[in-house]
């Protein structure tokens, strides 16, 4: 089934609404440009500023829609990082150990969540193709470690906000929503570990992209959000605003989310 | 190097009960300075310890009185340290980590001290006992500050069944998410091993993170915390 085809499935389950795809031409053509991505395929930041607006709530998506949404995610993550190490070169030493073992829980995060959904009287989706030099915008993405890993970062920090913005779909069932926040916490372990890696901070700065791939902007857009429950962090405490904007991840709904994986689909 | 996990602590272990009252003496203007109350160690033999029961209150405000209480601990831990023998000697990263992880938890705190007080009762400021600790030795703060996030996390992953309005869970899993970054860097500079961000000690083969009752974190907890804390109206 083809990823484009399960997300308009996904988006008529959830609210009749469209989904915000974004074809590979707008995401790349202006690639280095710090403009334009965020607006194209996030929700205005407004939205993430407005006081007790929550991107997670009343999405009225099933249980189940949600673990086939983060499998679908998991599918992307598991088989980027099993043709990574499966690349000539691409991966040895330090580096090789860590994508081995971030594999390894991507692998056991597909494997969990089919079981839970079909232990849940649910059909896991199917894995989609992917195509992970996001339509010639990256061909050597398993051949350069550097490119590889900025990927691999995004994908993590996607992630992160990803099942974040699921858990309030998931409170009707306390023992799949610890589990999601379980795979939840591990997703920023590895977010932390491939930024540093990288030379960045295990954690995110203002809305700041590190990856070098303007196509990424999407991935951070709102992350310099300092309201929280409706306070102003800045005016409750003597911290300054760049580490409060590192101190409180943000969520990503579900169409922003399939707006960044979309650019990694077999077309 | 390798650090024990938080039950078997080696710092617990090295505890000191006589190191304590000069150490306050030593730190205790920085740690006011940092806005976080540290008193009553004069009260070690005292067996009436129960007249400064914090009762975290009951359903959600509980359950975010018990983060506040958990933020609380690891932001006096992190002014410490800002104020210890590692730190000064400490790598530019390793300064910059530190740096970056007292301001993030003293920002958490603060803000939990803000948000409870505007709808119901926020717990006080706590009182913390860090005798067991020696803010000179990079291991011993290293390896304190990996239980103290590696606890968090499992912390925070536990309690989020426990609530019942959306917005309190999201904040929860905003803020989860920045200690499981945490945990992994400073388990990162606590080892040699490029596994050592999210090894087995703290993955499981389902590729899991932990997740804890209130009951056993703050069992683990109370080996720093000191003030009694009253947790009966937690949901269960």
């Amino acid at each position: 089934m083809k990823l484009l085809h399960l997300f308009n499935e996904f988006e008529r389950g959830a609210n009749g609404s469209a989904p915000q795809l974004t074809t590979r031409r707008e995401a790349f053509g202006q690639i280095g440009r710090t403009v334009g991505k965020a607006a194209t395929l996030a929700l205005p930041l407004a939205a993430f500023l407005k006081p007790n607006h929550v991107h997670a709530q009343t999405s009225g998506d099933s249980i189940i829609d949600v673990l086939n949404f983060a499998l679908t995610l998991e599918y992307l993550e598991a088989e980027y990082y099993a043709m990574g190490l499966d690349a000539n070169g691409l991966l040895t030493g330090d580096i090789r150990e860590t994508i081995a073992l971030i594999g390894d829980h991507e692998a056991a995060h597909v494997e969990f969540l089919k079981s839970a959904i079909s232990g849940s009287g649910g059909t896991p989706v199917d894995k989609p193709e992917f195509d992970f030099t996001a339509g010639g915008n990256f061909n050597n993405v398993f051949s350069n470690q550097t490119i590889f890993l900025a990927i691999a970062q995004a994908f993590e920090d996607t992630g992160v906000r990803a099942y974040k913005g699921q858990a309030a779909n998931l409170m009707g069932n306390k023992d799949v929503l610890t589990a999601a926040l379980q795979i939840h916490s591990v997703e920023a372990r590895h977010a932390s570990e491939i930024r540093r890696i990288r030379g960045s901070k295990g954690w995110i700065t203002n809305a700041e992209n590190t990856t070098g791939a303007g196509a990424a902007d999407a991935v951070y857009a709102g992350e310099d959000n300092v309201m929280q429950l409706g306070f102003n962090v800045t005016t409750v405490t003597q911290v300054n605003r760049n580490h409060i904007t590192e101190a409180w991840d943000e969520p990503l709904n579900k169409s922003e989310v399939l707006g960044i994986a979309s650019l990694f689909l077999e077309d | 190097m390798k650090t024990p996990k938080f039950s078997q602590s080696r710092v617990v272990a090295e505890r000191d009960p006589h190191s304590r009252r000069s150490f306050l003496r030593k730190s205790g203007l920085g740690l006011a300075a940092a806005g976080l109350f540290l008193a009553g160690c004069e009260d070690d033999d005292d067996p009436i310890m129960f007249d400064n029961t914090v009762n975290l209150g009951s359903g959600d405000v509980a359950v975010l009185n018990y983060a506040f209480a958990l933020e609380q601990l690891e932001a006096a831990f992190y002014a410490q340290v800002l104020q210890g023998g590692y730190f000064a000697s400490a790598s530019a990263e390793e300064k910059q980590i530190m740096t970056d992880l007292e301001a993030h938890e003293r920002a958490h705190a603060e803000f939990f001290q803000a948000a409870i007080s505007s709808v119901a009762t926020a717990i006080p400021a706590l009182e913390v006992d860090f005798s067991s600790i020696d803010f000179d030795s990079r291991a011993s703060v290293l390896g304190t500050a990996q239980a103290f996030e590696d606890l968090g996390v499992s912390a925070y992953n536990g309690a989020g069944r426990l609530l019942t309005n959306p917005d309190f869970l999201l904040i929860a899993g905003k803020i989860v998410s920045v200690e499981a970054r945490h945990a992994a860097a400073i388990r990162s500079i606590n080892s040699n091993s490029p596994r050592a961000f999210a090894s087995s000690e703290v993955v499981d083969s389902n590729g899991l993170d932990l997740a804890r009752t209130p009951s056993q974190v703050l069992g683990i907890a109370g080996t720093y915390i000191t003030t009694p804390i009253d947790a009966s109206g937690l949901p269960q």
